[in-house]
């Protein structure tokens, strides 16, 4: 049975965007208790449409073209009151950030409660449905869990308490707006598995919007692909990921399934090295000090022209490990070493001089680059302070932006114009301004669409094939580990789980850690894809 | 909970010490209480006289643990030119202060929020933009001009001194209304943002995707998420209740505690001035640390630090 039909759907963008439709001819439909997968990256329009369906498009964005049924009937007209007696009853929708999406000064259990209550049900069956359906989601104690107020909640239980608010009134289908993907892997696997039952249980129909076929083959029945706002192609799950059609299929499904070809760049001398380190950091006032100690005991040693991957987590320490090497926080035991120099405590002029040989490449592209300054000042400007000439810079600058694929116009130019991945480039390029031995790349392609990561990801190998630098790769993410590392470090509550060869962590994890953190990860199943 | 509170404790009276040693300091520094205070053709013998008295020929560190000594023990000194204490003049001046600068926060807060709040649900109409000029220009205006005005008015049109004395609604109102312009411009635009933020915040989007109508959304979730950094703002005002009235007090002739100051420091009214800044910076102190303790009531991850 035939929940939602989408029929030729077409949305229009504002004028002066880069496209003139935010979805083109989009048809597509969910069954009872089944779900499809709707994949695509940013700006491919796949949020239009869940916005379409729950009627909640801004008037900005007008339906051009096609038509949208629910159970057999059409929809009312966008933003329509109509609508409200739709939503949460027999639809609902689930958004990426989940503690987000709950208002921070109510308590779990009431704003749950208001949902039934605006709804129409009384307050004896208000209370029961509430405790049914927290108990549903497989939250510990419930009870002590309605009374907790958003802030006190962790990821993944926001995650299953907005679940909890979706379903509260059994609606017949269900919307995931990326639902995993800011959660750490494991939790991501424990919520995957969660609306997967749910589904089965229930009889939901869901449609899952998601941009990593590894999160696909998790969980589809079918799949539609989008691509700037067109469906390039669509198919049974099995069929389509066993063979998929068009080449922007397979760039995506490459992507989720990078096994990074072994190099074999042999172990030379160490650049730099870490032994035994502590990092603690103080918390709270004067009246209610704690500790928590960030890095607990870890010894690291990052050989010329190799590439390091530090993987964990969030919380595991895997940052505060980058700023101690960074010399950004001082640790409070234990030894760094650069080129066989303690630097663990060097200050003033001589770690101003070390600095440019230890540069960082951040996850945020649009944050990191000063909106104000042009490209080609932002590039120039560390080798200027360490003594080049502007004629120098400038040359050296113009160099680089060709060296990541970029124009020498984009010198005189202001970040706006540029994209994320475009962005990420320009930070690459700044942070190789001043010929650094080591750089540090702290989630540098986590924030960008898959495509675009697989793109950057090149770009990183590529530099250091050229320029021989030694590179240290803190992700979340195991494919981009599995991508690039020579060595890997994996984290866990601030201590080193496992360490050594990358390949051989991958093929055959000795540790519990880490075999249960491999095991999480999406995509297990799918077959290699190389990119056409 | 208690280390917040604890903290904010503690503050409060560092800063309170803080500023009671400094009027101590500039007032020691800014000329001799004692020349000051003796007859302008006094000899010599005279003016140390004076200086005995007061205990000024005393090493300074003595005659800063006197002076907190008597703060401790509530005295204040006394005014010189009425020989009154110092606290009881104060007193005498301060409802018709509070009188005007409490018109004025209400008047600033009942025009302002709403403006702000109609600013934001309007974003980018005309009715917002006009709102928001208005504000700007309310801000803009500086007191004395429009108080001014609002005197030549009444003198021109309606043959009436306004706020000769403050008894009738119209001698409260139109001063109040001079000095809550600048702040109800401040609230108004505050608001908007404030506002703004919060109807587009991921919670408010996901509220709709629940199926809560437009006006609980904004009544139950938008407005107190955004009245959050308001209540800093209006505590802040609070803490300017005394001694923000001084132009106006001055432009219209009310007799409150603005006045008093200006009048006690021309006559170097020592005691008078000590007394003022002191209980200016006390209500600052007191106004912050209500707002602290607010934020405990309205806001639960500050409740669970």
């Amino acid at each position: 049975m035939t929940v939602l039909t989408i029929n030729g759907l077409s949305v229009a963008l504002p004028s002066g965007g880069d496209r003139a439709l935010a979805v083109e001819g989009v048809s597509l439909s969910v069954a009872k208790g089944e779900t499809l997968c709707l994949v695509g990256e940013s700006g491919s329009g796949k949020s239009v449409i869940a916005q379409a369906v729950m009627g909640m498009l801004p008037p900005q964005l007008p339906i051009t073209a096609g038509s949208i049924a629910f159970d057999g009937a059409p929809l009312p007209a966008q933003r329509s009151d109509a609508f409200l007696r739709l939503r949460s009853v027999r639809m609902a929708m689930i958004f990426q950030d989940a503690s987000a999406s709950l208002d921070p000064l109510r308590r779990v259990g009431d704003q749950l409660e208001e949902i039934a209550e605006v709804h129409g049900i009384d307050r004896a069956a208000r209370k029961r449905k509430v405790a049914e359906i927290l108990q549903a989601v497989r939250l510990p104690d419930p009870a002590k869990l309605a009374r907790a107020y958003p802030h006190q909640l962790s990821g993944g239980q926001a995650q299953r308490v907005v679940i909890a608010a979706a379903l509260l009134l059994d609606p017949e289908l269900l919307i995931a707006d990326e639902p995993t993907t800011a959660l750490d892997v494991t939790t991501q696997a424990e919520i995957l598995a969660l609306i997967d039952d749910l589904r089965r249980e229930r009889g939901t129909a869901v449609l899952f919007i998601t941009h990593d076929f590894g999160v696909v083959s998790d969980i589809a029945d079918r799949v539609v692909v989008l691509r700037q706002g067109e469906i390039v192609e669509t198919g049974a799950a099995k069929t389509l990921l066993a063979d998929p059609q068009h080449p922007y299929t397979r760039t995506l499904l490459a992507a989720a399934t990078a096994r990074g070809a072994p190099r074999d760049t042999e172990r030379s001398d160490v650049v730099m090295a870490a032994q035994n380190i502590h990092l603690t950091y103080g918390l709270g006032g004067l009246f209610n000090r704690r500790e928590v100690e960030a890095v607990k005991d870890v010894s690291l040693t990052l050989h010329r022209g190799r590439t390091t991957a530090v993987v964990g987590e969030s919380g595991s320490g895997k940052s505060s490990l980058a700023r101690c090497l960074l010399r950004l926080e001082e640790v409070t035991s234990g030894t760094i070493t650069f080129e066989g120099r303690d630097i663990t405590h060097l200050h003033g002029a001589e770690m101003q001089a070390l600095r440019k040989r230890i540069q960082v490449v951040l996850q945020d592209p649009f944050g990191a680059l000063n909106p104000r300054r042009t490209i080609g000042s932002a590039i120039a400007e560390g080798p200027i302070i360490h003594g080049a000439s502007k004629a120098e810079a400038r040359a050296k600058a113009e160099e680089l932006l060709d060296l990541v694929g970029l124009t020498p116009q984009a010198f005189d130019r202001h970040p706006h114009e540029f994209s994320g991945g475009q962005r990420q480039r320009i930070c690459i390029a700044r942070a190789l301004a001043l010929d650094p031995d080591v750089l540090i790349a702290d989630e540098s392609v986590s924030a960008l669409d898959v495509s675009i990561q697989a793109q950057i990801l090149d770009l990183f190998r590529e530099l250091q094939a050229r320029l021989g630098f030694t590179m240290l790769f803190i992700t979340h993410d195991l494919r981009v580990a599995a991508a690039i590392a020579d060595d890997l470090l994996v984290m866990q509550n601030g201590r080193a789980v496992e360490q050594g060869d990358a390949a051989e962590i991958f093929a055959n994890p000795q540790q519990p850690y880490t075999q249960a953190l491999l095991a999480a990860a999406p995509g297990k199943d799918l077959p290699e894809v190389s990119a056409a | 909970m208690i280390g917040y509170i604890g903290s904010r404790l503690l503050r409060a009276v560092v800063t309170l010490l803080i500023t009671i040693t400094l009027v101590f300091v500039f007032i020691r520094f800014s000329g001799d209480p004692a020349a000051a205070l003796a007859p302008p053709d006094a000899p010599q013998e005279v003016i140390d006289q004076y200086r005995r008295a007061l205990g000024l020929d005393q090493p300074l560190w003595k005659q800063y643990t006197a002076y907190l000594g008597q703060l401790l023990q509530g005295e204040f000194g006394y005014s010189i030119h009425t020989g009154l204490s110092s606290a009881q003049v104060f007193m005498g001046r301060l409802p018709s202060t509070l009188l005007l600068g409490g018109s004025a926060l209400a008047i600033a807060l009942l025009l302002g929020l709403p403006l702000g709040a109609i600013g934001a649900l309007n974003r980018g109409k005309p009715i917002d933009r006009f709102a928001m000029g208005f504000s700007v220009f309310a801000f803009a205006l500086p007191n004395f001009l429009f108080g001014l005005i609002i005197i030549l008015v009444g003198a021109l049109v309606f043959q009436t001194y306004v706020g000769a004395s403050p008894d009738s609604f119209v001698d409260v109102f139109f001063p109040a209304l001079t000095l809550g312009l600048a702040s109800m411009g401040a609230f108004a635009r505050f608001a908007r943002s404030s506002l703004l933020e919060t109807i587009n915040a991921p919670f408010m989007v996901a509220a709709e995707a629940r199926g809560i109508g437009g006006r609980r959304r904004l009544l139950r979730h938008a407005l107190p998420n955004a009245a959050i950094p308001l209540v800093t703002l209006i505590g802040l005002s609070l803490g300017g209740l005394i001694a923000g009235s001084v132009v106006t007090e001055q432009v219209f002739g009310w007799p409150g505690v603005g006045q008093l100051l200006v009048r006690s420091v021309a006559t170097r009214d020592i005691a008078m001035v000590q007394f003022i800044v002191l209980a200016v910076a006390v209500t600052m102190i007191t106004a912050n640390l209500i707002v602290d303790l607010l934020y405990l009531l309205i806001d639960p991850r500050i409740r669970s630090k």
